[in-house]
């Protein structure tokens, strides 16, 4: 049942005068639903790049099973500047990440776009322009588009920061039901040590220098502070 | 107006021109680079200078100049803090260069304004068959690029974390824009030439939504203006370039109060 996804041995990742990890060493298995915490640039997203092959480790490993080639990855990254003006609507918006060379999009290609817009509750706004829709509605259809293709691993930075409070629920909620479901793996970066404890089933905490990967199972919110130093 | 073997000619030419400068305007526009039109006709008036100097064509002479500054400016471009300054001296020297290289070549000065205003007395049918190659060229490479540019232009920081080559993406993208440029330059003038790349795309991304529907409302009206503005030009005498320029003018300041008042009310 837990067939390692992912495995990140001995990584250190350095910009010039500043390394931030030294000697990182976490499993990813298939299915899992792991948080990853720490404090502002202690190298969260550094971590998530270089996992996508975006950042290229000083030394160290990260192994994909079987390959990274096979691994589909869904991404919904920190930032994206979309302003009110972005003219897309959100089912053309989702539909950008389908991969192919046609110019139009099959009916199959139709029916992934609105599978995705359906398990994300955005159907019923798909003609919206994406620049007018709420903050969470934009994220929700962030999340639409990053599983558009169906990936086994989906990464997730932080991106319930802008959200209050029920919203944040809302699209957990939605993320769960995609790792139980449909056995996605999930990879969730935040500051939110409550929402961490209630939805990760493992964590990483980082702290400069120092790490610690552990099962959920059993952590309070006190321990998880202490080990993350958020 | 038919019977004239000249206009059947720019309404060729025109309807090649209107159709490229639709479709590249819509990831022109996605992807901010209004102010690159402007120095690429900059540039591609030396280029024509620099043509008719050598004894070429103008295009050719054009499509040499703004395909491999196209690149370069792109590359420079990446550093944003860089750009607004240095893109405005390349324009001054080029702008300088094209000058210089049409008072060496001895020609008229109607030489001159044709290539900065436009013409379309001169469309010969050699011309048209280059505009409709350098055209069908330029949508060929589109097509095959589609979802890949479209993904790169509408969502630059997606596209980049799922692994597409948006480096790439957009070094093919600006050498179209470059051939889209020189090729327009034939009718509008190379002064007036980021008209037809921005404002169509500009107006059309306030009244539909998805890529598609941009690109087709984008095209029909570079059509509109194109065709309008050589009738009115033909009935008037008046140069076709104040025409095309007042027509897409209104319909960019007409989606510009739609906007108003669908967002108002
Ligand atoms: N491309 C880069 N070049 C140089 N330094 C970088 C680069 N990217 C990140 N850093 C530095 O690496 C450190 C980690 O940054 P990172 O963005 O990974 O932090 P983070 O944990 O995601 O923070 P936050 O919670 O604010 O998102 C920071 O000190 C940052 O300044
Ligand atoms: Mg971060």
């Amino acid at each position: 049942m837990t067939e390692p996804l992912i495995a990140v041995q001995h990584l250190a990742i350095a910009f010039p005068n500043n390394p931030v990890f030294k000697d990182l060493n976490f499993t990813i298995n298939q299915g899992d639903f792991l948080t990853v915490i720490g404090e502002n640039g202690v190298g969260k997203t550094t971590l998530i790049r270089a996992l996508l092959g975006l950042v290229k480790p000083t030394s160290g490993s990260i192994n994909y099973y079987p390959s990274k080639k096979a691994t589909k990855i869904g991404y919904v990254p920190q930032f994206r500047n979309l302003d009110q003006e972005y003219p897309l609507t959100i089912e053309d918006f989702v539909g950008l990440n389908i991969r192919g060379w046609l110019p139009w999009l099959t009916k199959a290609e139709h029916r992934q776009v609105n599978t995705a817009m359906s398990v994300t509750n955005v159907k019923k706004i798909k003609q919206r322009p994406l620049g007018m829709a709420s903050g969470g509605e934009k994220q929700r259809a962030y999340l639409a588009q990053a599983i558009v293709e169906e990936p086994q691993l989906l990464i997730l930075d932080e991106s319930t920061a802008s959200l209050d409070n029920e919203m944040k629920y809302e699209l957990l909620d939605l993320v769960q039901n995609l790792n139980q479901t449909s056995n996605i793996t999930v990879l969730f970066i935040t500051h939110d040590l409550p929402l961490a404890q209630k939805y990760a089933d493992h964590f990483l905490a980082l702290r400069p220098g120092q790490q610690e990967y552990g099962t959920m199972a059993g952590m309070s919110i006190e321990q998880l502070k202490e080990v993350s130093d958020v | 107006m038919f019977s004239l073997a000249f206009m059947r000619h720019a309404y060729l030419a025109g309807t090649f021109i209107a159709i490229i400068c639709g479709t590249i305007g819509v990831f022109v526009i996605a992807r901010n680079l209004s102010f690159l039109t402007h120095t690429l006709s900059e540039i591609g008036f030396a280029g024509a200078a620099f043509g008719i100097f050598m004894g070429w064509t103008a295009l050719s002479g054009m499509l040499i100049f703004t395909v491999i500054s196209s690149v370069i400016v792109g590359q420079m471009s990446v550093k944003q803090s860089r750009r607004e300054a240095s893109i405005s001296a390349i324009s001054a020297l080029f702008i300088g260069l094209g000058i210089l290289f049409l008072s060496l070549s001895n020609q008229t000065s109607s030489y001159a304004t044709s290539i900065l205003f436009g013409s379309v007395i001169g469309i010969a049918q050699a011309d048209v068959i280059r505009v409709a190659v350098l055209s069908g060229i330029v949508l060929l490479v589109m097509l095959g690029l589609y979802r890949p540019l479209k993904f790169d232009s509408f969502d630059a920081i997606g596209a980049r974390v799922s692994g597409l080559w948006t480096t790439a993406i957009s070094v093919v993208f600006l050498v179209l824009v470059a051939m889209s440029v020189s090729v327009a330059a034939q009718i509008v003038g190379s002064l007036l030439i980021f008209i037809l790349l921005t404002l169509p795309a500009a107006a059309a991304r306030y009244f539909v939504h998805t890529v598609s529907k941009m690109i087709g409302l984008s095209i029909l009206f570079a059509l509109v203006g194109v065709w309008l503005g050589l009738y009115l030009s033909y009935v008037t005498n008046l140069p076709v370039s104040f025409f095309i320029a007042a027509i897409e003018c209104i319909f960019y300041f007409a989606a510009l109060g739609y906007q108003r008042l669908s967002v108002g009310s």
